[in-house]
């Protein structure tokens, strides 16, 4: 019996050298150290309250906010691993196995739990304010999407105790990622997380679709929207697109992992490639999925901060949408070298056609900065640090595009520095924009300035420091997902030098960090709900906003609707009357099924059919339930909306 | 703060030279050695030469932007709040990037089209097949009947086409100094022509990831004169052991091993690990591959 269990326990747990086991050791000090301080504080019956039970898409988008940051803590200290790995030749820091899980890890982990959620917060939080609404289309639906996302998230990271982590890629091409090469949890648990919460970030889509096209204040025609509205539109359009294509995938990778079919083996008649091309029409629009959101914050924080109306706007829409419609037919550039050359001159050229709207807006942003007023607070600096960084990547995603060319980059460091360069350059810094640009709207106190600014410097200077000699390193031949090099190949000083410039950005997420610890403690309070002086909707109101948004749904006569009546004057409270107001119930059921999708992901990660079939019934149950829930909405009286009011209306000067 | 920004520019100025000259063997894609590897080059160079040209102005423009129209006190350059229109500008700016794009993309197909064909036309080709296992490659020269492992000998001025497949996780196959890669597929041969034009022995790689011993797949590619190679063929069939088919199913299985000659191997080996991997579903297109290579 005993050593049943210790056989079973050797196998289930994961094993291996000190750093797992302080890695372990540390998540469950942390887990229990929050456990103490909920009971200590008593604090369980608030926490489920008011975060785990809410539908207001301002909390959901402050728990979206705070998991991407802790998945970027995550994915980061993966990153600063890798790079003390190849920081000297035939270093013995991590084995191979052990790089391969941590590279899979990092980028699964930066891309679908960093990127996406951090996005989805700044959808949450800004998008119905932006638009004058008091809600997202469906609430109910909205807390579904991140509890999905969020045991998701939790599931994939759980690989790193039990079981074993995924070791294959962050897109597992087979047959690498089948049962014959990869025995074992770790790819199952790849599939499972990402698949739940992939569900979520396609519903996630869906609502905010309609959201945008249904939920917008009177007035507010499409082309009178903010450009960051636009970007989400485009963004969701892609989703929709793109993740269904994501689940079937995962889907029929698994049923070949767990009923020994063939789909992507050819020896039962399937084929690999399917695989390849699939994952690419979900992967490569999912680059773009992330990277509109972004264009869409630049543009904000440029019109703001270079106090001028953004350069063309009809350019700016027109670009966003036929980015997000091109992106679709580009995938094969991931796999020139396996295409033909017919197929390969096609998509070299519609690669490359991406980049004209793409070059467009950086003319666009130039000539709004142009014969404006830069103030150069953090989230302007954020954006002129975005400029080079994205030029100098997108001219190198042309150069990967150069089919024939491409075959001398793929799969080396050449690669790995482009892709960096657009998605730390171009998405992490226009998402950390957005965060310092509306982080006093939803806290209602300002950041640091000072501290900030050192992060940025960190951030940029390291950015380049790490990546620039990786293009070099990639002309030299190295290629991606080595994890050692031998002193006769040259190889050593640039990748020495890119490992400085790795912790360099972590010490910018370490002012980060401090600058967020620092500004809490010392709360600058923003009273006036409109710091940066803005120009859309959500600047009208106080900060943080009332569950209600506006208590009197605006409306909208221009562009730039709130910059304008401030202008005239007439943005000061005429007298109003209050009417009741209209809002979703909380509920726990998000967050249950959540819970049972994560016990059905687990029990099929294990093979337990039992456990993975009580989470699916569960999950049915908990939605049945909701169905069967009449009683989902309520009203708030109109005294108390006016009470609200005029407690906050006090505190503004 | 002057010497400082002294020391800086020289440090600066040593390490670009140093970069450029000295270390410059290192860069060996930039060093190509064969026709095919020189086309890529080209290719580099003209679309970093067409990008470099609209970026570096905007670079400029962009910091001259930036320190021109920053908000403080006394800053006399014009500020026109409401100015977010001009149609002039803004057809330039969509010209500009069609232009380069519409360029790079006329090299860009040409290319494709001619690196997909024999490099020195006239001369007689030879061919090699490549199988990526887990973790080392093998070579099979069907002309010559004799094998490798890790290490491939190619005869200098002569077009090679390379056959490749895999027995094992996808790979890629690529040398940089003698042209790009190309994807080693279970089930199916791609081709992929390269040449060398000089005596030497060139860097290859495994650029694919596929598994705990990927990183160290290298190859060595040893390019001979024609007679040099004859003599090198002849003295492997004197001395090597024989490639039987248990013996390549042993050399499959998950391992490294060292560089192997075989003397010889079953004639229908290639055959075997491609139909083995489900290429019986791909017969057609095999025999196109072949033909069209012909
Ligand atoms: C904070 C600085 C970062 C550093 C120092 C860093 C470093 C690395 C390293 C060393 C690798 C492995 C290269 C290899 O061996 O193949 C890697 C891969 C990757 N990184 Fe990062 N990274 C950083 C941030 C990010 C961010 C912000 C994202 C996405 C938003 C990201 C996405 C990826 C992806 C997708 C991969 C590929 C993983 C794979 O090959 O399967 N990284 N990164
Ligand atoms: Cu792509
Ligand atoms: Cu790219």
């Amino acid at each position: 019996m005993l050593e049943n269990v210790k056989k079973f326990a050797s196998e289930f747990f994961v094993t291996g050298n000190t750093l797992i086991y302080a890695a372990d050791i540390s998540i469950v000090l942390t887990s229990l150290s929050i456990v103490f301080a909920l009971t200590y504080f008593k604090k369980w019956g608030w926490l489920w309250r008011e975060w785990l039970t809410t539908v207001d898409h301002k909390k959901i988008g402050i728990m979206y906010l705070i998991s991407s940051l802790l998945m970027l803590f995550r994915g980061g200290v993966d990153a600063l691993l890798m790079r003390t790995q190849l920081a000297f030749p035939n270093m013995e820091f991590l084995n191979s196995e052990h790089y391969n899980q941590i590279f899979t890890t990092h980028g699964t982990i930066m891309i679908l739990f960093m990127a996406m959620p951090l996005m989805f917060a700044l959808f949450n939080l800004v998008v119905p304010l932006q638009l004058g609404a008091r809600d997202v289309a469906y609430p109910f639906l909205n807390a579904v999407s991140f509890w999905l996302f969020f045991f998701g998230a939790m599931l994939f990271n759980l690989s790193f105790v039990v079981g074993g982590s995924p070791d294959a890629g962050w897109l597992s091409y087979p047959p690498l990622s089948e049962n014959t090469f990869s025995p074992g949890p770790g790819q199952n648990f790849y599939i499972w997380g990402i698949q739940i919460s992939g569900i979520g970030s396609l519903a996630t889509g869906i609502n905010f679709l309609v959201t945008i096209l249904k939920m917008r204040a009177p007035g507010m025609s499409l082309m009178k929207m903010p450009l960051f509205s636009w970007s989400v539109l485009s963004s969701c359009i892609a989703i929709i697109f793109a993740f269904p294509v994501l689940t079937v995938t995962l889907g029929l990778l698994f049923v070949d992992r767990f009923f020994g079919a063939h789909f992507f083996t050819l020896d039962g008649g399937g084929n690999p490639m399917f695989y390849i091309n699939l994952i690419w029409m979900w992967g490569h629009p999912e680059v773009y999925i992330v990277v509109l959101p972004a264009f869409g914050i630049f543009s904000e924080v440029v019109s703001t901060f270079a106090r001028k109306k953004i350069f063309g706007y009809k350019s700016m829409v027109f670009a966003l949408v036929s980015i997000s419609l091109l992106s679709f037919f580009t995938w094969v550039h991931h796999f020139f070298t396996m295409a033909s050359n017919t197929v390969d001159a096609f998509f070299a050229v519609t690669t490359m056609a991406v980049a004209i709207p793409t070059g467009v807006k950086v003319f666009n942003w130039l000539f709004t900065m142009f014969r404006g007023r830069i103030q150069m607070k953090t989230p302007m600096l954020w954006m002129t640090g975005f400029i080079p960084t994205f030029l100098v990547g997108g001219a190198t995603g042309v150069m990967l595009a150069v089919a024939p060319a491409n075959f001398q980059y793929h799969n080396n460091y050449f690669l790995i520095a482009h892709f960096h360069q657009v998605l730390i350059g171009g998405v992490t810094f226009g998402f950390f924009a957005g965060m310092y640009y509306w982080w006093p709207k939803v806290f209602g106190f300002m950041l640091n300035e000072y501290l900030g600014k050192w992060a940025f410097w960190l951030w940029n200077i390291g950015f380049y420091v790490t990546f620039m000699p990786q293009y070099a390193l990639g002309l030299m031949g190295m290629p991606r997902r080595s994890y050692t090099y031998g002193w006769d190949m040259g190889w050593w000083p640039l990748n020495f030098v890119s490992t400085i410039g790795a912790f360099l950005m972590g010490a910018g997420f370490v002012f980060q960090v401090w600058q967020i610890v620092y500004s809490i403690i010392h709360r600058q309070r923003d009273l006036t709900g409109d710091p940066w002086d803005g120009r859309t909707l959500e600047w009208s109101i106080p900060s943080p906003p009332p569950v209600y948004n506006f208590a009197v749904i605006p409306q909208v006569e221009k562009q730039d609707d709130w910059w304008y009546k401030k202008q005239n004057g007439s943005h000061r409270n005429k007298a109003v009357k209050y009417k009741p107001i209209h809002m979703p119930k909380d509920s726990g059921i998000p967050f249950i099924t959540g819970f049972f999708w994560f016990v059905a992901g687990f029990g099929f990660t294990f093979e337990w059919v039992w456990i993975g079939l009580s989470g699916l019934i569960g999950v049915a149950v908990s939605l049945f339930t909701r169905y069967l829930q009449k009683d989902t909405d309520y009203y708030i009286p109109a005294e108390q909306v006016e009470a609200t009011e005029s407690a906050i209306g006090g505190a503004r000067s | 703060m002057q010497p400082l920004k002294r020391i800086t520019i020289v440090s600066l100025l040593v390490a670009l030279i140093s970069v450029i000259s000295g270390c410059g063997q290192q860069y060996t894609v930039l060093n190509p050695k064969g026709p095919v590897g020189e086309i890529q080059f080209n290719l580099i160079v003209i679309s970093a030469i067409l990008l470099a040209v609209v970026i570096i102005p905007v670079l400029i423009f962009f910091a001259y932007i930036v320190f021109r129209y920053r908000d403080k006190p006394g800053n006399k350059a014009s500020y026109m709040p409401e100015w977010d229109d001009n149609k002039v500008l803004e057809t330039v700016w969509w010209a500009i990037p069609i232009i380069v794009i519409g360029a790079l993309a006329v090299f860009t197909v040409r290319d494709t089209f001619v690196l997909a064909e024999q490099p020195s036309k006239g001369v007689k080709p030879i061919t090699i097949q490549v199988t990526s296992l887990d973790w080392k490659w093998l070579f099979l020269y069907p002309e010559q009947g004799i094998a490798t492992v890790n290490y491939v000998v190619i005869p200098t001025v002569t077009p090679v086409r390379f056959e490749l497949t895999t027995d094992a996780p996808i790979n890629s196959f690529w040398v940089p100094q003698l042209g790009g890669q190309k994807y080693t597929l279970p089930g199916k041969a791609l081709n992929l022509w390269l040449e060398a034009k000089e005596e030497g022995s060139y860097f290859g790689t495994a650029n694919n990831f596929s598994g705990k011993g990927f990183t160290e797949m290298k190859f060595q590619v040893i390019a001979k004169p024609n007679p040099k190679f004859s003599d090198w063929v002849e003295q492997v069939k004197g001395s090597a052991p024989e490639l039987t088919r248990k013996g390549y199913e042993e050399l499959s299985k998950p391992g490294l091993v060292e560089k192997q000659d075989y003397a010889s191997f079953p004639p229908d080996l290639f055959d075997y690990i491609i139909d083995k991997n489900g290429g019986q579903y791909y017969k057609e297109n095999r025999k196109n591959e072949v033909e069209k290579a012909q």
